[in-house]
């Protein structure tokens, strides 16, 4: 959030040449960083799982997916008891005998990828349209807020439902089960692009007040390289804060749609189908199917939510003693 | 007065009319409407015949208008998948929604407020540690003791939870800076998640309250029947109220509390203080009244949202309202039904919109020197 080339520039120059990690280590954010231990955890933990995610299909004991590698007798094992066929499973296993452990991990791994992706998606709109608007002014500025105003004012479950239902329609039926992974990364993208274009926009039109902007345009820089090459990076703190709450919030809302039954397909579950499919089976007593899905989607949805908190802490100046 | 209601009017009708092409264009362009009422061996002729009866080859602008005449009269066609009139079929669902969503309401607004106040007046000072280390100890140990006297997990966690409820009135900031946390971490749990755990602890475990449906109901008036006066229909409503009232309260709650805050620093406060006015006429004659211009503001707006979260809450526990309809609607792509439902949770909105903007106006005298703009 460094304004156009500060004065005291030449003085850094001046002072013995340090490391890039030096440099990071002593910088302001990496030091409420290591100063906050709810930051520290939570990331950690972020990461852990987002790691586990990533190499499920090397870390995961079992393939789920791979109806070979099933044992139907091993269905219902309790967490750490030996199954029928001797095996031992850590988290237990569901009624098809499948390995909790490993359906929890390539599960995260779609409600993760889902998750990001719609994430991106919703940035790369919402600052794109922020910055437009922001920039801009004007009619566009006014259209622009005025449809944000509006969806804000709905709930974004609702919007993400909504664009599904209009898809599922629209997609003809036989690609429909192909094409729903990313009708419902386009669905929880457009129900959260607003919150990045209200903010963008403010920031941008503060910045648009600023010398450094006079003098791009004074020197004849087009509008759209002012607004992306030097309004924008100085927008980016904001910017990535709405990005990690959101990427919380897209985790929810794909775990909702998926438990509502209008998500994933169930050839590739997400903790949100493996949500639904345990509740099934809690009045049976098999707590376990539905335990550790719902405990991975918590703690990872509650992980990345303290890491943006702290985030929107660490890069308020305001806040800064 | 008179230009701030005008003009507001107008805004919401604008609104009104750009949901309505939303929904007209999904009815229209989504799926063709001539399939969805007719069979797939229906001739070319007829299905020219009844395209011709929908006013499907008229022009676009028409067949807008038409729609919109027919939405103001109520009439959304029949639903694709229950081939009944849509409009009959809301209307049939919306008593169970209202009565939860007006139960949450109500919930959320009465313990956020309760708990808000509380945690702004005892929670100014962090709880010295002799205090946290007393109030841990208390819900601890006897839930341990519990444990190991072999009564089993729920046992254990009721009486904590007891205990800490109790800690309201021995160790005050202990529990406001509890709540507070507690709080937090409520806000990050997805309601689904919180209405299956409400089901297996008092459904499941404890085989206390019902987990789906709404009970017995009795018809009062004109096909609205009530849960509210048979005993199995009130004991259904409890899981679901608590479940949507959760993430409102702790809005409300947090809301209250840093209004609260920030009144009990005023000046006009010290000034009570100083004239020896006891504690509790301040808080609640003086600084409570204050803090609730923007409560009310959010409440209202909370309204329309629990009626679009209930589709979350009416999914997890069967409930047989609008929002579970919904849901099966969007699963079936029944669009009469989708279009309908939109264009009725944008008028529930618009209209709350409305009315709290008026009331705003009208309970708050700082707004009334001239026209703000509002904002939809």
């Amino acid at each position: 959030m460094t304004e156009a080339p500060p004065p005291e520039a030449p003085v850094e120059a001046a002072a013995p040449a340090r490391g890039f990690w030096a440099r990071f280590w002593d910088s302001d954010v990496f030091w409420s960083y290591r100063h906050n231990p709810v930051a520290v955890v939570s990331s950690l933990v972020a990461l852990t799982l987002i790691l586990a995610a990533v190499f499920a299909p090397w870390i995961a004991p079992h393939d789920p997916f791979n109806p070979a590698t099933l044992q139907l007798m091993d269905g219902f094992t309790p967490p750490g008891e030996a199954a029928m066929s001797g095996t031992v499973y850590r988290f237990g296993t569901d009624d098809q005998g499948r390995d909790l452990l490993s359906t929890i991990l390539y599960g995260s791994r779609v409600s993760l990828f889902v998750g990001f992706a719609a994430t991106l998606f919703s940035m790369t709109l919402g600052v794109s349209l922020g910055l437009f608007a922001g920039y801009r002014g004007g009619l566009a500025d006014t259209i622009i807020m005025r449809v944000a105003d509006v969806q804000l004012s709905f709930p974004a479950i609702l919007i993400a439902l909504l664009i599904f239902g209009v898809a599922q329609g629209v997609i003809p039926p036989n690609k429909q089960e192909s094409m729903a992974i990313w009708v419902l990364i386009l669905a929880i993208g457009l129900a959260n692009w607003a919150q990045f274009a209200r903010t963008v926009r403010g920031a941008a039109m503060v910045e648009r007040q600023k010398d450094y902007v006079s003098a791009a345009r004074i020197m004849g820089v087009p509008g759209p390289a002012i607004a992306f090459k030097h309004v924008l990076p100085n927008v980016l703190g904001p910017v990535l804060v709405i990005a990690t709450i959101s990427l919380a919030l897209a985790i929810i809302e794909e775990a909702t749609l998926s438990y509502l039954g209008v998500g994933v397909p169930p050839t590739q579950p997400s903790l949100g189908t493996l949500i639904r499919i345990g509740q099934r089976f809690l009045f049976s007593g098999e707590w376990w199917i539905l335990f550790f899905p719902a405990l991975m989607l918590i703690l990872l949805a509650l992980s990345v939510n303290l890491l943006g908190d702290w985030l929107r802490d660490a890069l308020n100046p305001k806040l800064r003693q | 007065m008179l230009a701030f209601i005008l003009r507001r009017l107008l805004q919401s009708l604008i609104v009104m009319l750009a949901v309505a092409f939303i929904a007209f264009l999904m009815f229209r362009f989504v799926g063709d409407p001539v399939e969805g009422m007719m069979g797939v061996d229906a001739r070319l002729a007829d299905r020219e015949a009844l395209r011709d009866r929908l006013g499907l080859n008229d022009p676009f602008y028409m067949q807008f208008w038409t729609f919109v005449k027919n939405a103001a009269r109520g009439e959304f066609g029949i639903s694709y998948r229950l081939q009944q009139p849509v409009t009959q079929l809301i209307l049939s669902r919306l008593p169970a929604t209202i009565e939860l969503a007006v139960v949450s309401a109500s919930l959320a607004l009465i313990v956020g407020v309760t708990l808000g106040v509380f945690t702004a007046i005892h929670g100014r000072l962090p709880p010295s540690s002799r205090e946290t280390l007393t109030a841990l100890a208390a819900i601890i140990l006897p839930a341990l003791a519990l444990w190991f006297l072999g009564r089993g997990l729920l046992w254990s966690f009721g009486a904590a939870a007891l205990i800490f409820v109790s800690t309201a009135f021995w160790a005050k900031s202990f529990f406001s800076q509890a709540v507070m946390a507690v709080s937090l971490v409520g806000v990050s749990l997805p309601t689904f998640l919180i209405g299956i755990g409400l089901i297996f602890v008092f459904a499941v475990e404890l085989k206390l309250l019902p987990s789906f449906g709404r009970g017995q109901t009795v018809e009062l008036w004109k096909g609205w029947s009530t849960g509210f006066l048979t005993k199995s229909g009130l004991l259904s409503l409890i899981l679901p109220a608590v479940t949507l009232s959760l993430f409102q309260m702790t809005l409300i709650m947090r809301l209250v509390r840093a209004e609260m805050q920030e009144v009990l620093r005023s000046d006009y406060i010290r000034f009570a203080r100083a004239r020896g006015l006891p504690e509790s006429t301040i808080n609640f004659r003086h600084a409570l009244k204050n803090t609730m211009v923007p409560v009310i503001t959010i409440t209202g707006l909370q309204l329309g949202s629990i009626i679009a979260f209930a589709i979350i809450t009416e999914t997890v526990f069967n409930w047989p309202g609008v929002g579970s309809l919904f849901v099966n609607s969007v699963q079936a792509v029944d669009v009469p039904v989708m279009a309908a439902y939109l264009l009725f949770v944008a008028l529930v909105f618009v209209v709350i919109n409305l009315i709290v903007d008026l009331l705003y106006y009208l309970v708050d005298p700082r707004l009334r020197v001239d026209g703000r703009s509002g904002r939809a």
